[in-house]
């Protein structure tokens, strides 16, 4: 059985490293600052004991105020599991850090949610539409998509 | 003087016998050989994951039929593990016997149509694949029996099944499984030692365990390149803990192991279907599930191992009768994130072998 480790108990160990930079923990999931993602993701990647090297998936939810991008970890050698997110305020001009250097499985992920919510991920070599056409205009997936 | 030479961009697609749907590549040659690809989707997408919003969480369940078209059954299992994790609903032990059958049958139909199709794009025009739907076609009849449906069954619900078993199902089902081992035997026999399948497939298009891993890739191509990782051992949903089966795995990663791979699971699908025809109880099918459901404020992520990796759907609910966001995972989508590297430094003729490999359907990945 795949065990899902308590947010709060992760996040305290990223905070041991990297002061300030989760914003709130629960026992599901945590949240970190969207300009401390890469260096949390390294640390999770990279960390024994750890280990997250299968990236599952990656979404994102669209809250009217802010954006939620949603991260779910996989320690295939640990088999355990962890959520993180991170959150986005501006709706006119959404950036986020991409996490494909680390797990290339972001690749087409992070421009399916650039496509369909219009967060753009820096760092990605490829940001572009993937479904809708070049000129299309608005994101479908977001909330007030008209 | 030397010879000028300039790469040369061949566009394949979207409609080509060999991509399996309408999804295109542009490939940039030199010469015969590939030096980049870029595939380029979309030309299905009918934005399912924003029709769910709209939806009740039943009637999502159709749609989910509409993802990789061949294998609704795991499309509807995963989707209404999905919500009876949110709405913590209990279901029936007949159900879920019942639930395993369909997708492990589900399963050899979508691997049949994976090694037919992929022994299509190797050359062998259309005779394996005839064969493999021949056996395919009395999983349908057996789908057929249960649902009323041949392609989209909508038969799953959440809390259980739509409905129960009839009374034929069984009998038809034990002459299958007498059947099916020795088709697969007549495959190996077949295809296994074949030369030329071996000469085309052997070493080509090599996924490193590292990469495949990094890349997300999950299922049978995975699994091909030496991970031990099946969903249904390492995370068991449903009753699938109750089963005794295995989860092979090859050593190489080329195209021969992913196809390899298929056949063996097909294999192991049909030890957990005799387990599960042994264990199956009586009972009744569907928990009391109200018509319209309104889980709690929340979110829940359920993932099974489809035929093609790990399928998923992420739910957030706002306690309204409709998901306020239907993620789903598509395995897909994500296990074509290493083609590009897969493929270059190989000749036209093997990127249709390698991208073959690799088992997509693109109703899943445009969604």
């Amino acid at each position: 059985m795949t065990v899902s480790l308590s947010g709060k108990e992760v996040a305290r160990k990223i905070e041991e490293k990297f002061p300030g930079s989760v914003v709130e923990s629960s026992h599901d999931s945590l949240v970190v600052r969207s300009d401390s993602l890469p260096d949390v993701a390294r640390f999770l990647k990279d960390t024994e004991g750890l280990d997250f090297d299968f990236l599952n998936f990656i979404t994102a939810v669209d809250y009217y105020d802010h954006f939620e991008v949603v991260y779910l970890l996989n320690s295939l050698e640990h088999n355990h599991s962890l959520t993180i997110k991170t959150r986005c305020y501006d709706r006119e001009n959404p950036i986020m850090p991409s996490v494909v250097g680390l797990w290339q499985g972001a690749d087409f992920q992070e421009r399916e949610i650039y496509d369909l919510f219009g967060i753009k991920f820096e760092g990605h070599p490829n940001m572009k539409r993937i479904f809708l056409w070049e000129g299309f205009a608005g994101h479908p997936l977001r909330k007030d998509f008209k | 003087m030397a010879l000028r030479t300039e790469p040369f961009v061949l566009n394949m697609g979207p409609v080509h016998p060999s991509t399996h749907g309408v999804f295109r590549m542009r490939a940039t040659l030199d010469g015969e050989v590939v030096i980049d690809i870029e595939p380029v989707f979309g030309y299905l997408h009918r934005g399912i994951e924003k029709l769910a919003e709209q939806r009740t969480y039943t009637g999502i369940i159709p749609l989910t039929d509409r993802l990789d078209y061949i294998s609704s059954m795991n499309n509807n299992f995963a989707y209404c593990l999905a919500v009876e994790k949110l709405a913590g609903i209990k279901v029936p032990e007949r159900a879920e016997y019942i639930r395993v059958i369909m997708a492990e049958l589900q399963r050899i139909a979508a691997l049949l149509i994976a090694v037919g199709a992929f022994l299509n794009d190797c050359g062998a025009y259309f005779t394996p694949f005839l064969y493999m739907f021949r056996e395919r076609e009395r999983i349908v009849d057996l789908f057929e029996m249960a649902s009323g449906q041949r392609l989209t069954y909508n038969y799953m619900r959440v809390g259980g099944v739509s409905q129960d078993l009839p009374e034929e199902f069984m009998p038809a089902l034990r002459k299958f499984m007498a059947m099916m081992p020795r088709f697969l035997d007549e495959y190996d026999q077949l295809l296994m030692q074949n030369e030329i399948l071996i000469a085309r497939t052997k070493g080509v298009g090599i996924l490193s365990k590292e990469q495949a891993i990094n890349s997300s890739a999950s299922g049978p191509v995975l699994r091909a390149s030496s991970v031990k990782w099946d969903i249904r051992k390492a995370d068991p949903y449903s009753v699938y803990d109750r089963f005794e089966f295995d989860v092979p795995t090859q050593a190489n990663g080329d195209c021969y192991d992913r196809y390899r791979q298929r056949v063996e699971e097909m294999r192991q699908s049909l030890r957990i279907i005799r387990q599960a025809m042994e264990q199956i109880p009586p009972g009744p099918v569907k928990a009391d599930v109200p018509h319209l459901i309104r889980p709690p404020i929340g979110e829940a992520y359920a993932r099974i191992e489809c035929p093609k990796g790990e399928l998923g759907f992420y739910l957030v609910s706002d306690n309204s009768i409709a998901p306020y966001r239907c993620h789903i995972r598509p395995p897909s989508l994500i296990n074509l994130t290493a083609l590009r590297d897969m493929v270059r430094g190989w000749k036209v003729a093997d990127l249709i072998i390698i991208f073959g490999s690799i088992d997509i359907t693109v109703g899943e990945i445009d969604r």
